[in-house]
């Protein structure tokens, strides 16, 4: 590979379509073009000349901005085609063959071809998240391929540019008007006025404005970059903590993952829209839909273990604070924060039964059951108690005569129970149901008569942390700066060039907004008698032009 | 007067504000020329102070909304397809004190009466916020990535009008086909307003109780003759219409009754017009968009994607993050509405990417601000109605 | 211009190398995810202090030197119940060989706990992880869940699930100090 030598003396790097310089085509292909391209301003993006090792071609590959679009576009269509169908983490199930059989009974064949492609779980992928690397490195080699060379030929560049370089902008005019150094210095006022940076050599002017804004595209792949980097760094240990947890009501439970942090639900609320109380424009709609949630909200003391205790430890709990935990209203301590994001309402807590003489219903004192905490003893009036044997939280039927329970969730509770009585001092045992009572040992006297319970809501909480959230901020901020640097600003380039055969040429550049460096250039024209210009893209105006002549 | 029917009448008097401005700026168009003229002039002024008037008439429709609601009137379907309509108008405007194009009101003015008188279809009434929006960025948000979303629709008209002056429609070619395509598709949205309005005057209603998907029954109120019965429907109402054909309990057949008929009226409309005008649509269109300089609605196009790319990311994808993060306890969960939030962000990366390295510019530059526009539209309405998710509370 | 070849060549792998390492980092991680937040064979035993049902405290690190076979169970767990007699057994065997035993329930009441260990009369040490604190530092799922401690503290084996008479006596052999 060769340098290429202007003939201006320039020496620029091999690949340079535009001498850094003075701006001469410097080979064929852009000799035969009639508006040149200004994308990089013709210089040689590194990538496209070397390549001959394999490090070489990775490299290039990921520079071409052509890869990095289909990569996008790739992209794009995954995470299309994962919106067809919920995906598993919306999906009411836990284990692969429950999944499974959702996607199957609720989706058909389709469903079950959809599980079974992966697709159901797309954006955990291998592939998935391969895409995302690869735009990731696409990002890091383009920018660096492509921002340096631009540094350096827009710092080069000369404020005398050859003619074929002018004569290829898209906005260009020669002529021979009766331009003079006066008139020049008229240009170069008015530009400045205009908030231009003019720069003059001899008979030539160089006026330029928002060059920064070139810098837009690199400063937005920079904050992309880092916002990757955040979503990569949640990978480590300790950077990201997700957990759930149910908390019922009077219960304190550790917080997951939080080292020594514990919660108490005070109380779990939950409100609807009435009509009544709420304003009378919301009535209709109340009408229409039923009932509208309002509040989702758990009541509750955050308390902090001693210092270096263990797991397990349960006394010297220090209170925090209170909080009401509402929607949009996380409990924030050390870097967590604690969400409402789910409720089981009227969860049985206690229960309240009467001893009673089951053929006169004459009762002998009553007591109440704590279902978190059942007492072996219930001490009654005169001589009666009641000895609880056993509990069974969610009780399911016998299996061999032995009640069985299956999980220790009150959800049907039943209880192995001895009546004393001084009829009975030795007990007469009972098996108490909701709504039924077995007598395993024979026909009794006395009977458990269910009196009320008393229920508790449990709230589902989500536990967070995100030590990553600075750096994703970072990085949105960074990439919002860049996409405004880049899209509400445009580099504005004006040449006016006196020729020696006493032609006057303008051109101008700009990457975006080409109506704004028009209305400029005509300002400037204006006062200083610069010759008209063509905007050599604008075909209608071309074509109307041509009309008139052919009509005349 | 109460604030609510208040703000009902400034939405009426905006919607026809609307409708009148667009035939002022036919009349500009008609009169203008390359050079400016003193009767443009005229229509264009007098074109552009109608839309000012009802967009100003619009904000008062949602400003008094905001008032009889007590929070942003941005929460349910019918309110932001409002608020976007209006913001396509504001777009246009902006668009409009730059480039100074009637060609541009000629063709927006009718998308935003459309887009409103659409929202209109849905229910209408004052809504009370579900604690998950019950929140300030409820406003930021939802308003941020509507205005985004409306700067951007700005392109698609301008690359609209872009194809259609370009696209020699005496000939038989892809393009004349897919031109045709979107104004058959604009129509069936007429379709859509005019069915719903017809069957609601004619008060049409019938009950039908059916099984869902998760094998309990349920009730379900036709607002239109069901075409299509919901799983193992019931007729509740007396002589209520037998469904014609009946769907498996995934298929919503209300959803698709009402499709069904839009499609149906739509493509009547069409015929009819064909028949009358016995020329394509696009063609009856063509000549008013004759005298509007390709060059410039080609850069129309890509600066309003450029002035809207940012402000789209900024409401739709960094406002979203912070508040799920707020609300749902994290930033992203690839919930269908934030998914094609990302595929329109992604969509318009790759349009700036096109144009400005591969230099893709004119007609090509135009079908994708068209393609944008529809990915918009389906992720403003098709992902609320079809796809399941956290945002489908409309 | 040889020089600056190579310059190039190297800077151009080295960061390609950076690259592709941290992505493929991440997306084995994301993978492994599950995987990685329960503690693995090798970690550090987290220290706990229960109170058992003879009000006895049970603190982990007393029993340095010795090996805990730790148990966690529920009674409503099905396998847990059947394999609770055979831990029983193996407890009078060993306890005299350096290997504990200790058995944490997962958040039951007493009356609960004391009805399951009176039915099938078991001896050894029994807590009850009152506010789930134990359970969630070693991410318990599902039950029965066995760790074994070695004599150093460390973990040396996760069972997940029934085990049989035999197995526990292996692996109680397994954490026996020599």
């Amino acid at each position: 590979m060769d340098k290429i030598v202007c003939t201006c003396g320039n020496v620029n790097p091999a690949g340079t379509e535009l001498c850094e310089s003075c701006g001469r085509p410097l080979n064929d292909e852009t000799k035969e073009k009639k508006i040149v391209d200004m994308r990089y301003e013709g210089s040689a993006r590194r990538s496209q000349t070397y390549n001959k090792t394999i490090i070489d071609k990775v490299w290039n590959f990921f520079s071409s901005v052509k890869v990095g679009m289909w990569i996008i576009v790739a992209i794009l269509v995954a995470a299309a085609i994962g919106t067809i169908l919920p995906q598993v983490f919306y999906v009411p199930a836990t284990n692969e063959t429950d999944i499974a059989a959702y996607y199957e009974r609720i989706y058909g064949t389709f469903g079950t071809l959809y599980y079974q492609l992966g697709l159901s779980d797309l954006y955990s992928s291998w592939w998935f998240q391969g895409l995302v690397g690869m735009l990731g490195i696409s990002l890091v080699i383009a920018s660096l391929d492509r921002v340096i060379p631009l540094y350096k030929s827009l710092k080069k560049q000369k404020t005398k540019r050859h003619i074929s370089f002018l004569k290829r902008q898209r906005v260009y005019g020669i002529g021979k008007a009766d331009v003079s150094e006066e008139s020049l210095l008229k240009a170069e006022e008015k530009l400045k006025e205009l908030k231009y940076n003019v720069k003059r050599e001899g008979n030539a002017i160089l006026a330029e404005r928002g060059r920064f804004s070139r810098w837009g595209p690199y400063v937005n792949h920079l904050g992309l970059i880092i916002f990757l980097f955040g979503v990569m760094l949640r990978a480590l240990p300790g950077f990201y903590v997700d957990e759930t947890m149910w908390l019922r009501e009077g219960e304190t439970l550790y917080v997951p993952e939080t080292h020594g942090y514990f919660l108490e639900s005070k109380e779990f609320i939950y409100e609807t829209y009435s009509k009544e109380e709420s304003k009378e424009v919301y009535g209709e709609a109340i009408d229409r839909v039923g009932t509208i949630a309002k509040n989702y909200q758990t009541d509750v003391a955050l308390y902090k273990g001693p210092e270096g205790a263990v797991a397990g430890h349960t006394e010297d709990l220090t209170f925090e604070k209170e909080a009401s935990i509402q929607v949009n209203k996380p409990i924030k301590f050390d870097n967590f924060s604690v969400f409402q994001m789910d409720f089981r309402l009227d969860e049985l807590a206690t229960m309240t039964f009467q001893l009673q003489d089951k053929q006169t219903q004459q009762s002998f004192g009553e007591f109440t059951i704590d279902l978190a905490d059942p007492q072996p003893i219930y001490e009654l009036n005169d001589g009666y108690k009641v000895e609880v044997m056993d509990y069974y939280a969610d009780f399911t039927g016998f299996e061999e005569g032995v009640p069985q329970s299956q999980s220790p969730l009150p959800n049907n509770p039943a209880f192995l129970i001895k009546m004393y009585s001084p009829e009975f001092p030795k007990g007469e045992t009972s098996f108490v149901m909701i709504k039924e009572t077995v007598e395993p040992l024979g026909e009794n006297q006395h009977k458990i008569a269910f009196q009320s319970v008393e229920t508790r809501d449990v709230s589902g909480l989500t536990v967070r942390k995100d030590l990553t959230l600075p750096l994703l901020a970072l990085g949105g901020l960074i990439f919002m700066i860049g996409v405004a640097q880049g899209a509400y600003w445009n580099h504005r380039r004006i040449w006016i060039q006196l020729l020696e055969d006493g032609q006057t040429v303008i051109a101008a550049h700009t990457n975006k907004n080409w109506l704004s460096v028009k209305r400029d250039l005509d300002k400037v024209t204006d006062v200083a008698h610069l010759p008209k210009y063509l905007d050599q893209q604008d075909i209608d105006s071309l074509e109307e032009k041509v009309d008139k002549v052919e009509g005349v | 007067m109460d604030m609510a029917s208040l703000s009902s009448t400034l939405l009426f008097i905006a919607f026809v504000a609307y409708l009148i401005a667009t035939f002022l700026f036919g009349g500009a168009v008609k009169s203008s020329n390359t050079q400016t003229t003193k009767s443009f002039d005229r229509w264009g002024k007098l074109a552009i102070t109608v839309t000012i008037l009802g967009f100003i008439a619009n904000i008062g429709y949602f400003i008094t909304r905001w008032i009889a609601a007590g929070h942003a009137p941005v929460s349910n379907l019918f309110e932001f397809t409002t608020a976007f309509g209006m913001m396509v108008v504001g777009a246009f405007i902006l668009i409009y004190f730059i480039y100074k194009t009637p060609a541009l009101g000629l063709f927006a003015l009718p998308i935003a009466v459309l887009i409103i008188a659409y929202a209109s279809m849905f229910p209408t009434e004052i809504t009370p916020l579900i604690p998950a929006l019950k929140s300030y960025w409820l406003t930021i948000h939802v308003i941020t990535a509507a205005m985004g979303e409306a700067i951007l629709a700005i392109s698609a008209v301008a690359g609209f009008i872009y194809l259609l002056k370009n696209i020699d429609l005496t000939k038989k070619s892809k393009e004349r086909f897919w031109i045709e395509a979107v104004m058959y598709v604009l129509v069936l949205v007429v379709g859509f307003v005019v069915s719903t309005l017809s069957f609601s005057l004619a008060d049409y209603s019938a009950e039908y109780s059916y099984i869902s998907k998760d094998e309990t029954e349920h009730n379900i109120e036709y607002t239109m003759p069901a075409l299509f019965g919901m799983n193992e429907s019931v007729a509740i109402t007396e002589g209520a219409l037998d469904p014609l054909i009946e769907m498996p309990p995934l298929v919503n057949a209300k959803k698709l009754t009402t499709v069904v008929w839009s499609i149906l009226i739509g493509s009547v409309i069409y015929l009819l017009l064909r028949l009358i005008l016995r020329k394509r649509l696009a063609t009856v269109l063509q000549p008013l968009t004759k005298k509007s300089n390709s060059q410039l609605m080609d850069e129309i196009g890509y600066r309003s994607v450029l002035i809207g790319f940012p402000v789209f990311t900024l409401g739709a994808l960094i406002f979203a993050m912070i508040w799920a993060h707020e609300a749902w306890s994290r930033f992203w969960g690839w919930d269908p509405k934030e998914v094609w939030a990302l595929i329109t962000f992604l969509f318009y990366a790759v349009f700036l990417h096109l144009r400005l390295s591969k230099g893709w510019e004119g007609k090509k530059s135009a079908w994708i601000a068209l393609i944008g526009f529809i990915i918009i539209m389906f992720n403003l309405i098709a992902v609320n109605l079809i796809l399941a998710g956290l945002h489908s509370y409309a | 211009m040889a020089q600056s070849k190579k310059q190039r060549f190297y800077m151009r792998t080295a960061i390609l190398a950076v690259l592709v390492v941290a992505i493929v980092f991440t997306v084995y991680s994301n993978l492994n995810k599950e995987k990685n937040a329960v503690l693995q064979v090798g970690d550090k035993a987290p220290d706990f202090v229960l109170v058992d049902m003879d009000g006895t405290e049970r603190r982990l690190s007393d029993y340095k030197g010795q090996g805990v076979f730790l148990n966690f169970w529920g009674t409503w767990c099905k396998p847990c119940a059947k394999e609770m007699p055979a831990m029983d057994n193996q407890y009078a065997e060993f306890t005299d060989k350096g290997v504990q035993t200790l058995a944490i329930n997962i958040g039951e009441s007493d009356l609960k706990v004391n009805s399951f260990l009176n039915r099938y009369g078991l001896t050894f040490p029994i807590a009850i992880d009152r506010n789930k604190s134990v359970m969630e530092s070693y991410n318990i799922d599902p039950l029965p869940t066995t760790f074994l401690v070695n004599p150093e503290g460390k973990i040396e084996k996760i069972i997940k699930g029934e085990m049989t008479e035999e197995d526990i006596a292996n692996f109680m052999d397994q954490i026996k100090p020599s």
